[in-house]
C-alpha cells in the first residue's frame, strides 16, 4: 500500500476516503490493540503500562479492553521483565516489552544483547525469540542526559536484532504490526517528541515490510538520509533549500537492520551528493555506517564525501540553551547542504 | 531408561508387595542409570579435552549429579528448564541423547545446535530443555518468563531454573524471583550450592543468610543433601506439584560438590581448596556410592545389577563418542544461517 498523494506529515486539509489524521502515539495504540485482538499470544509488559498508559500515555485505553492478564505492569526491574519477555517468546507467546526511556535499555542490556538476539544461532535455528521491544529515543525534552539518549545504534551492531525507527503515524503503525508479526526480536524506538505529530493513516489493515526505505520527498541535487526524528528536519531543511534552488531527496530507511542499501545508494547515484542525518552520537554512529555504506556503493559518482550529522558527542545537558545545541536543526542541515552544493 | 520387566522368576502373579519393591527397584536404578551416564559422559568430555579432540573448554557436572537427576526425575517432558554454563547433567537428565551431545561438544553438524551452541549452549527443545547459559545468572529471566508462559496458556507445565550459587550474586535473579511471587508463577529456582564461585569460595563473595533470600519475596524455600537423589527427588515432587496446582515458585537450595576444577583445564586447585577436601567428598558424598549402598542395604540391588547397569551405559557413551567423531562438521555455508528466523 502507498501512500495517498497528501503528505503524511502535513495536516492536509481534506483526508482521502478511508484515510484519517490521527497523532503518532494514537497510531501506535492502534497497532497495538490490533495486533492484540488478532492474536491472543501477543501480551504487552512494562513498567506503568496498565492503568497509567505509560507516562507517554500512549496505552491508555489497552488494559480496559484486554485486561490487567495482558496488559502487565511489572515492578521497576528493566533486566528482569526484559528476561521475562524472553522467556515468553521462547516458548509460545508475542511479547512487547515497554522500556519507558531509551536510556534505560542499559539496564536490559544482557537479556537483549547476549539472550535475545543469539537464541535463535546458538540453538542452531531451533528456539525463536518473537520480542518486540518498544522504547523511546530524542532530546530537546529537557531532560537531561539519562533520559534523553539515543541509543538505536548499538542495537542495529548486534547480529540476530532489528531495528526499528518510525517517522510518521502511518510508518509507526504499519511498521510495529510488523514487528509483532515478526519472529525475531525487534527493538523499535520511538521519538518521544513525536507521539503528538500527526499523519494520514488508513482505516484498514495495513503493514509495512522492514528493510524497504521510504523517500519522505523527492529531489535532485542532493540526498538527505534522515532516521526517526531527524525525519522532520530533514524536510525542514529540504523545504528551506527550495527557496534557494537546491532541490533535495530525503529518504528514512525506516530500519537500521535490516538496511535498504540499495535504495539509499540508488539515490546517491542520482544527486551525487549525500547528507546522513540521526540523532544518536556521531561518532561510531548509524550516520557512520550509512555514510560506509554510500560511499562504498556509489564511490564514483558522488562529487563529495559523504557528510553526516549526528547529536554532538558530549551527554545531554539540561540547560534547553546547552540543549538545543546538541541536536541536529534544519538550520545545520541547510547549512551543510549549502556547502556541500557550492553555495556558499 | 531401566528395561527389567515386572515378572517373578517363578511365573506366579507378583503379591502386591513384591510388586511394589520391583517398581521401587526399577525406578532407583533408573535414577542410578542416569546419574551414571552423567558421571561417564563427563569423564569422556574431560579425556576428549585433554586429548585435543574437543575444542573450547567445558565445566564437568561430576559429583552434581544427583541435582539434575532428582530434579528432572519429578518433572514431565514437556516442562522446561534452563541450564547453566555446567549444564551436561541437567540437558541428559532432562532426556537428551549421548550421541547428539558428544556431536555438539565437537562442533559437528548433527550436535543439538548444529555446532553452533557447543558445550555452554545446548538446548533440546524436544526435552524441554531451553538452554544452557553461559551468562552466569543469564537465565532466570527466561525460566521466569517460561513460566508466566505456562501460566498465561493454562498448559499445567511447571519450568525448572538451575543455576550455581555464583548467580546469588546477579541482581536479574532477584528481579525475576520478585515478580514470580507477585504472579505466582510455576517455576522452582534450584540453587546447585557447590561452594565455589569460580575459583572463589563462597563464603568470601555471599553475604548473610543464603536461604532468607528467596524467603525475603515470600517463596517457599527448602535445603537439601545435595548427594542424596532420593532427598532431591522426594523434595522436587513436592515443589514441583505445589507449582502445578497454581501455588506459587519454590526455591531449593541444593549442597552440592564438584569432583573436578571449575573446568577441564583447571587442574592446579590448591590455592583454593585442599585436595584432602576434594577426597573427602569424593569418598564420602559421592552420589552414586550413596545410592548404590542404599539399595544394597535394603536389599534392592546386588553387584550384577551395577554390573550390568555399568556396561551398558559404557557402551552407550562408546557408541556416542563414535558417532560424534565420524560426524560430519557443518557446511561452512552454514555460518551466516540462523542468524534470523
Ligand atoms: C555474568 C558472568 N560473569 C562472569 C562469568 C565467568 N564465570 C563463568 S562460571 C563462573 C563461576 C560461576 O559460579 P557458580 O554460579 O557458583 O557456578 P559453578 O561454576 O560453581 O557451577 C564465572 C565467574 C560469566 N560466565 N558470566
Ligand atoms: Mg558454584
Amino acid at each position: 500500500m502507498s501512500m495517498p498523494s497528501a503528505s503524511s506529515t502535513a495536516s492536509a486539509p481534506q483526508a482521502p476516503a478511508g484515510w484519517r489524521e490521527i497523532t503518532l502515539g494514537q497510531a501506535i495504540r492502534e497497532a497495538l490493540a490490533e495486533e492484540m485482538r488478532r492474536d491472543s499470544r501477543v501480551l504487552l509488559l512494562g513498567e506503568d503500562v496498565a492503568e497509567a498508559g505509560t507516562p507517554f500515555k500512549v496505552l491508555s485505553g489497552l488494559v480496559e479492553e484486554f485486561g490487567a492478564e495482558r496488559v502487565i505492569d511489572t515492578p521497576i526491574s528493566e533486566a528482569g521483565f526484559t528476561g521475562i519477555g524472553v522467556g515468553l517468546a521462547m516458548t509460545g507467546m508475542r511479547p512487547v516489552v515497554d522500556i519507558m526511556f531509551g536510556d534505560f535499555l542499559t539496564l536490559a542490556m544482557d537479556q537483549i544483547v547476549n539472550q535475545a538476539a543469539k537464541v535463535h544461532y546458538m540453538s542452531g535455528g531451533k528456539l525463536k525469540v518473537p520480542l518486540v521491544v518498544r522504547t523511546t529515543l530524542g532530546a530537546t525534552r529537557r531532560s537531561a542526559a539519562q533520559h534523553s539518549q539515543s541509543l538505536h545504534a548499538w542495537f542495529s551492531h548486534i547480529p540476530g536484532l532489528k531495528v526499528v525507527l518510525p517517522s510518521t503515524p502511518y510508518d509507526a503503525k504499519g511498521l510495529l504490526k510488523t514487528a509483532i508479526r515478526d519472529d525475531n526480536p525487534v527493538l523499535f524506538f520511538e521519538d518521544k517528541m513525536m507521539y503528538q505529530l500527526r499523519g494520514l493513516v488508513p482505516e484498514g489493515e495495513y503493514t509495512i515490510p522492514f528493510g524497504v526505505a521510504d523517500i519522505k520527498r523527492e529531489g535532485s541535487d542532493l540526498t538527505i538520509v534522515a532516521t526517526s526524528s531527524m525525519v522532520q528536519v530533514a524536510l525542514a531543511a529540504a523545504t528551506e533549500l527550495e527557496q534557494l534552488g537546491i532541490s533535495a531527496e530525503v529518504i528514512d530507511p525506516r530500519t537500521t537492520s535490516p538496511l535498504d542499501k540499495q535504495t539509499l545508494i540508488e539515490s546517491a547515484k542520482k544527486t551525487s551528493r549525500v547528507i546522513v542525518v540521526d540523532e544518536g552520537y556521531q561518532s561510531y554512529g548509524v550516520t557512520a555506517e550509512i555514510a560506509a555504506v554510500i560511499s562504498e556503493g556509489a564511490f564514483y559518482y558522488l562529487d563529495a564525501p559523504v557528510k553526516r550529522l549526528g547529536a554532538l558527542d558530549v551527554p545531554v545537558p539540561f540547560s534547553p540553551v546547552l540543549e538545543d545545541l546538541t541536536v541536529p536543526t534544519p538550520a545545520a542541515v541547510v547549512e551543510m547542504a549549502k556547502t556541500l552544493c557550492g553555495r556558499v | 531408561m531401566v528395561s527389567e520387566h515386572i515378572t517373578s522368576s517363578e511365573e506366579r502373579p507378583l503379591t502386591r508387595d513384591e510388586a511394589s519393591r520391583a517398581r521401587e527397584r526399577q525406578f532407583w536404578l533408573s535414577l542410578y542409570e542416569q546419574m551414571l551416564t552423567i558421571r561417564l559422559f563427563e569423564e569422556q568430555v574431560n579425556e576428549l579435552y585433554m586429548s585435543a579432540k574437543m575444542p573450547g573448554l567445558a565445566h564437568l557436572y561430576s559429583g552434581e549429579e544427583a541435582v539434575a537427576v532428582g530434579v528432572c526425575a519429578a518433572l514431565r517432558r514437556d516442562d522446561y528448564i534452563t541450564s547453566t554454563h555446567r549444564g551436561h547433567g541437567h540437558c541428559l537428565a532432562k532426556g537428551a541423547a549421548v550421541d547428539r551431545m558428544f556431536a555438539e561438544l565437537l562442533g559437528k553438524q548433527p550436535g543439538y545446535c548444529r555446532g553452533k551452541g557447543g558445550s555452554m549452549h545446548i538446548a533440546d527443545q524436544e526435552s524441554g530443555n531451553l538452554g544452557a547459559n553461559a551468562i552466569v545468572g543469564g537465565s532466570a529471566g527466561i525460566a521466569t518468563g517460561a513460566a508466566l508462559s505456562c501460566k498465561r496458556r493454562g498448559s499445567g507445565q511447571v519450568v525448572v531454573c538451575f543455576f550455581g550459587d555464583g548467580a546469588l550474586g546477579q541482581g536479574l535473579l532477584y528481579e525475576a524471583m520478585n515478580m514470580a511471587a507477585l504472579w505466582q508463577l510455576p517455576v522452582i529456582y534450584v540453587c546447585e550450592n557447590n561452594l565455589y564461585n569460580e575459583y572463589t569460595p563462597n563464603s568470601e563473595t555471599t553475604a548473610g543468610d543464603m536461604l532468607a533470600r528467596p524467603r525475603a519475596f515470600g517463596i517457599h524455600t527448602e535445603e537439601v543433601d545435595g548427594q542424596d537423589v532420593r532427598a532431591v527427588y522426594a523434595a522436587a515432587v513436592r515443589l514441583v506439584e505445589r507449582a502445578r496446582r497454581g501455588e506459587g515458585p519454590a526455591y531449593l537450595h541444593c549442597n552440592t560438590y564438584r569432583f573436578y576444577g571449575h573446568h577441564v583445564g583447571d587442574i592446579q586447585r590448591s590455592y583454593y581448596r585442599s585436595r584432602e577436601e576434594e577426597e573427602w567428598w569424593k569418598a564420602q558424598r559421592d552420589p552414586l556410592k550413596l545410592l548404590g549402598s542404599w539399595l544394597r542395604e535394603q536389599g534392592l540391588a546386588e553387584d550384577s545389577h551395577f554390573a550390568e547397569i555399568e556396561r551398558r551405559v559404557r557402551a552407550l557413551i562408546e557408541a556416542g563418542v563414535r558417532f560424534a567423531l565420524e560426524a560430519p562438521y557443518p557446511d561452512p555455508q552454514e555460518v551466516a544461517q540462523h542468524v534470523y528466523a
